[in-house]
């Protein structure tokens, strides 16, 4: 199954540093989100993509967690060299992990 | 009780204004703050400023006042904008000649001047930028600008003077939304939990359309209805502190627990410490609950004691992009889409060899937005090839695009549709500085 079947999410940048956000539609499904995806998955799903670190928050309440990817827009949304300056398609991506 | 409807009438410096005048005329609200204001804009607007001393304000500010003040004059709407941009001053001349031109009297306007660092920027040169970590000295580029991000001082200095509209240039994104409400219900400065409610509510709002259902929709997972004609947000405030999310009956989009937690986690980091000028903001334990269709509660904000310093961000000359497309169909179009690249790779290599700073060559269709080499795709029945590249110098920077170009008589079969262009960069570097060096002044014009 991919998260893309149960959650939904949007990315954010700052620098060159993007954030995205991972909703579960179904409150039953935050468990599940917060047992697979977790940060070293998220590391290993962005692979070349994504060259620091990624820091997960929890907001178990809002049936949400927030990555935080450190490196992550090809040296900032202004000098990028990605036709996605601003990674934010990566949300995207994201969600087209099989868990 | 009493309460304040302030609503967002812009999320970023290009959206659209039809949304806006639709909340001026039904929304019911009394205040409407235009959050038009990227990090970079700024730069680029001191160098409009540079070469014209009447320009550096955002380029669509005749466009959106001259319908906006007469509408929100007649129905008594307050309108607070950092359209003012890198020269707030300016712009505020602009909106009183709009005013007078629509016959307008008894209006005041006030522009928030102070952020501007560029005459002081020397005093920086030592202190570390947040990218490089190294001295600011060391920055590889002219500076063309320094602007700090102000709080809500000089906005509520500018409403406390009377000023029907606020012009700022670099303010935190929240603090135009959040200076009204402290204004209205006395809030104090150290009121942090009020403040960081404020924050909140100036953050689910500061981009327009991204919390009543634009940028979410997901055909068949997450519709949105009337996406078409989606409405900007109205967040309705009491006394009380309690806050609810809405939009105009008419307007398109939606108002759910889950368009308002999309548009919260964006761009924040550690939910618990969202840091602005004025505080910094715990969002970790908000909830949201729908009340009625297309209203939303929002509670839980906190926040914690400000920090000592705001932050700068300096514009510089940092280099030059180039980038060029040629596109390729049919069977095999990955495989020449490939050859392209190759063939472009060593012909940089020998016409200047070791010149780029960083190259990225692409198959948009397959990889370009991503790119980690383990991701599989399946062949598409069209590519579009892309190389880019940067530069310290325009020249080297226009062999990429020239390069690419020259696929058509000297590259695979079939290309088509090329394009090409060189642009130069102005970056931000982000610096701290001491919030005692930047003092928020207020000037008044009036109509």
């Amino acid at each position: 199954m991919k998260l893309w079947e149960i959650a939904h999410s949007r990315t954010g940048d700052k620098g060159n540093i993007s954030n995205i956000s991972l909703i579960a539609y179904d409150e039953k499904d935050y468990k599940l989100l917060a047992e697979k995806v977790t940060p070293e998955r998220v590391k290993e799903h962005f692979k070349g993509i994504v060259k620091g670190e990624v820091v997960r928050y929890e907001l178990p309440q809002l049936k949400a967690m927030n990555f935080v990817m450190y490196d992550a827009l090809g040296g900032g949304v202004t000098r990028s060299l990605s036709v996605d300056m601003h990674g934010k398609g990566l949300s995207s991506y994201l969600l087209n992990m099989d868990i | 009780m009493k309460t304040i409807r302030i609503g967002s009438g812009a999320g970023y410096a290009g959206d659209r204004l039809e949304p806006a005048l639709e909340l001026i005329e039904k929304g019911n609200i009394q205040y409407i703050s235009f959050e038009c204001l990227a990090e970079r804009t700024i730069a680029i607007g001191q160098q409009a400023k540079l070469k014209d001393p009447t320009k550096g304000y955002n380029g669509l500010l005749e466009h959106r006042m001259t319908k906006a003040i007469p509408l929100a004059a007649k129905k008594g709407v307050k309108i607070i904008t950092n359209m003012g941009s890198a020269n707030p001053e300016a712009a505020a001349k602009v909106c009183v000649d709009i005013a007078k031109k629509a016959g307008l009297d008894g209006l005041k306007i006030a522009c928030v001047l102070g952020d501007d660092l560029l005459p002081q920027i020397d005093k920086f040169m030592d202190t570390e930028v947040w990218e490089t970590k190294r001295p600011l000295k060391e920055l590889d580029g002219e500076i063309v600008s320094a602007n700090a991000y102000m709080g809500v001082e000089g906005i509520i200095k500018a409403l406390e003077g009377g000023a029907d509209i606020v012009i700022t240039g670099r303010v935190s994104d929240p603090a135009i939304f959040m200076a009204p409400l402290i204004y209205e219900f006395g809030w104090a400065m150290d009121d942090w939990d009020k403040l960081g409610k404020g924050t909140n509510i100036g953050h689910l709002l500061e981009c327009g359309a991204q919390v009543t259902g634009g940028y979410y929709a997901e055909p068949t997972k997450k519709d949105v209805p009337g996406v078409g004609h989606v409405g900007f947000p109205i967040i309705e405030v009491n006394e009380a502190g309690e806050y609810f999310v809405t939009k105009v009956p008419e307007a398109g989009g939606m108002v759910t627990v889950d368009t308002c937690t999309e548009q919260m986690i964006y761009e924040i980091h550690d939910p618990s410490k969202y840091l602005t000028p004025d505080v910094v903001a715990d969002f970790s334990k908000v909830t949201f609950t729908q009340i009625e269709k297309d209203k939303v509660k929002v509670e839980g904000a906190t926040g914690h004691p400000k920090t000592d310093t705001f932050k700068c961000s300096v514009g510089y000359k940092d280099c030059f992009i180039g980038d060029g497309e040629i596109s390729y169909g049919g069977p095999g179009c990955v495989a020449r889409g490939k050859l392209a690249l190759d063939i472009v790779k060593e012909r940089l290599e020998l016409v200047a060899p070791n010149a780029f700073d960083e190259l990225k060559f692409d198959i948009i269709g397959c990889n370009s937005i991503y790119w980690n080499p383990d991701f599989k795709y399946n062949e598409p029945s069209e590519v579009r090839v892309r190389v880019a590249g940067r530069a310290k110098t325009k020249a080297v920077a226009d062999l990429v695009a020239n390069e690419v170009e020259a696929l058509y008589t000297n590259g695979p079969a079939g290309g088509c549709g090329a394009v090409k262009r060189t642009r130069e960069i102005v970056s931000v570097a982000s610096i701290l500085v001491d919030r005692n060096l930047v003092t928020p002044t207020v000037k008044f014009f009036e109509v």
